[in-house]
């Protein structure tokens, strides 16, 4: 199966194709985010926003047989579709990959410099969020 | 007389460059706009022939600062027709301003059960002080409703007003919507019950003319950054007999003319209001900012930005999906929009991969936000040193970007 790496390498080759044109990799960031599996609605409330998010991001984890799976939304399209990615690299893995990942991917596929620094903050408090949900089923594990 | 927009943009500096590959369209003046070579010339110049304290130093570099410093003052009161120089307060901006009204008159002139009245078009900066000043005395803050155009309800703003009305706080153009209020009007209406009168100018004074005089408004608060001038310096204008009626706002160097430690007497108006070192640099480099504006012609300057708006207006009236938000019949050239099933944010972050520059949110204008039942909007604001090309290529992307959903 592959790793994390793998699926990072993946998304920065498919990037790589859209060249360094701006408007085409939004575009396709907001494409991704149709592909987002939609939100369990009973989730949507307060206490599963992230904090530090311009855009409004729900996020919530369950475990299910040792692994992680995540489901998340946003109201902007540009977010949903970076949720996707984060999804797309992190879903089905242990609390101990998740928790071990370094991701590097946004700013490989050039993400970093577009997204300017309110939605990059935004994008490390969902990062942070999704690796305490980890930590969290880490611990239950070892409890 | 038309305007040159070409031999305009040759002062802009700024503007002669790329962002993100394409030439920067900069459509985000209602927020700050761009600065004339003159004032970026003013402030070097400054700094490195005349720097030195201003009004206290027995040399030669002081008496030059503090005469260019005084020159401003005098150029301030001629652009907004005061009657004299003293009556022109230096502040940081439009909120310190607001805020220094709030803190000396309000402290001393409105009491537990008196009424502020403002409208639902403010910027936050002309909401927080009064709810601050209402939880301090129990006054009580009352809001002019809008339509859904955008426009304040004068029946019901007139309505409102009662002896019990101590201060009427309102913005002279909206930031968010463009909307301009009958400043005239509503100033008039509120004299007749005995209120004071603050205008909100941050959004008015580079657009339109504004005599303080001729409007009689008791306080004006204004930015010099959204008038092509240097950042972090306001004006507040208050007539004479009311400033000189009111406490100060900070103490400290400059603000006293005597102080022992039993007790301090305050030095006269306008120094009562300027504690400390105030920004002597950005002082002297407004004049030639104000210098620009009254040149070019303020009328000329509506009208040319006026023309940018009534095209934009016309090129997206057809393209499917784009929502206009605010349509009052008299507006500044705020365009504010927002596309169907899209966040004001992507649509921002779209225009800027062009290079187009303009704000999206809710633009410090969050109740009015609610009123709309919007969470924000996209807001291109045009100046001077805009073109009707540059309004082409955001139309062009414009209609790209509302493809995406408005199929």
């Amino acid at each position: 199966m592959s790793t994390i790496a793998d699926i990072q390498n993946e998304i920065v080759a498919e990037f790589e194709i859209l060249g360094e044109d701006r408007e085409s990799t939004i575009f396709y960031i907001m494409e991704l985010g149709g592909t987002l599996e939609p939100y369990p609605e009973s989730f949507r409330k307060d206490e599963y926003t992230i904090q530090g998010c311009q855009s409004k991001v729900w996020l919530v984890a369950e475990e299910q047989g040792g692994k992680v799976i995540y489901k998340a939304d946003s109201n902007t399209d540009i977010t949903k579709g970076l949720i996707s990615l984060l999804i797309r690299v992190l879903n089905n893995r242990s609390p101990k990959e998740i928790l071990n990942a370094d991701l590097d991917f946004i700013p490989r596929i050039g993400m970093g410099n577009i997204l300017g620094s309110q939605r990059s903050n935004g994008l490390a408090a969902m990062m942070n969020q999704m690796k305490r949900y980890a930590l969290a089923f880490q611990t239950k594990q070892n409890a | 007389m038309p305007i040159q927009v070409n031999s305009i943009r040759s002062l802009f500096p700024i503007l002669h460059q790329e962002v993100n590959g394409n030439p920067l369209i900069y459509f985000d003046n209602a927020a700050t706009t761009q600065k004339p070579q003159a004032v970026l010339d003013a402030l070097t110049h400054y700094y490195e022939k005349d720097n030195s304290n201003i009004h206290r130093g027995a040399h030669t570099l002081a008496d030059r600062a503090t005469q260019q410093y005084e020159e401003t003052r005098e150029s301030v009161r001629a652009y907004i027709g005061a009657r004299e120089s003293a009556e022109i307060i230096f502040t940081r901006g439009t909120t310190e301003s607001i805020n220094l009204v709030a803190k000396t008159f309000g402290i001393k002139f409105i009491q537990k059960g008196d009424e502020i009245l403002i409208s639902t078009l403010e910027h936050h900066s002309n909401i927080v002080p009064w709810q601050m000043l209402c939880e301090q005395t129990g006054a009580i803050l009352k809001i002019i409703p809008i339509t859904d155009a955008g426009e304040l309800v004068l029946e019901e703003f007139e309505k409102l007003l009662s002896p019990k009305t101590k201060l009427v706080s309102i913005v002279h153009a909206s930031n968010a919507l463009g909307t301009i209020n009958p400043a005239k009007k509503i100033i008039e209406a509120a004299h007749a019950v005995g209120a004071k009168v603050l205008l909100d100018g941050a959004q008015s004074t580079s657009h339109l003319e504004v005599d303080v005089q001729e409007l009689d408004c008791d306080f004006l608060a204004f930015s010099a950054h959204k008038l092509y001038g240097p950042t972090g310096l306001g004006v507040l204008y208050g007539k004479r007999e009311l400033l000189e009626a009111i406490p100060p706002f900070l103490g400290g160097g400059e603000m006293i003319r005597e102080v022992t430690f039993e007790k301090t007497t305050y030095n006269t108006i306008p120094f009562k209001f300027e504690a400390g070192t105030p920004s002597i640099a950005e002082v002297i480099a407004f004049k030639p900012a104000l210098d620009f504006i009254t040149s070019t012609g303020k009328a000329n300057i509506h009208r040319h930005e006026h023309d940018l708006l009534q095209y934009a207006v016309e090129l997206l009236q057809n393209v499917k999906g784009i929502i206009p938000v605010g349509t009052a019949a008299e507006k500044i050239a705020v365009f504010s929009f927002n596309i169907q099933s899209m966040h004001p944010f992507d649509v921002g972050q779209l225009l800027d991969a062009k290079g187009i520059a303009v704000r999206t949110g809710h633009h410090c204008t969050q109740p009015l936000m609610h009123r709309l039942g919007l969470e924000g909007t996209v807001r291109a604001s045009f100046a001077v040193y805009n073109t009707r090309a540059e309004v082409e290529v955001f139309a062009q992307a414009l209609a790209k970007i509302a493809n995406l959903k408005n199929k």
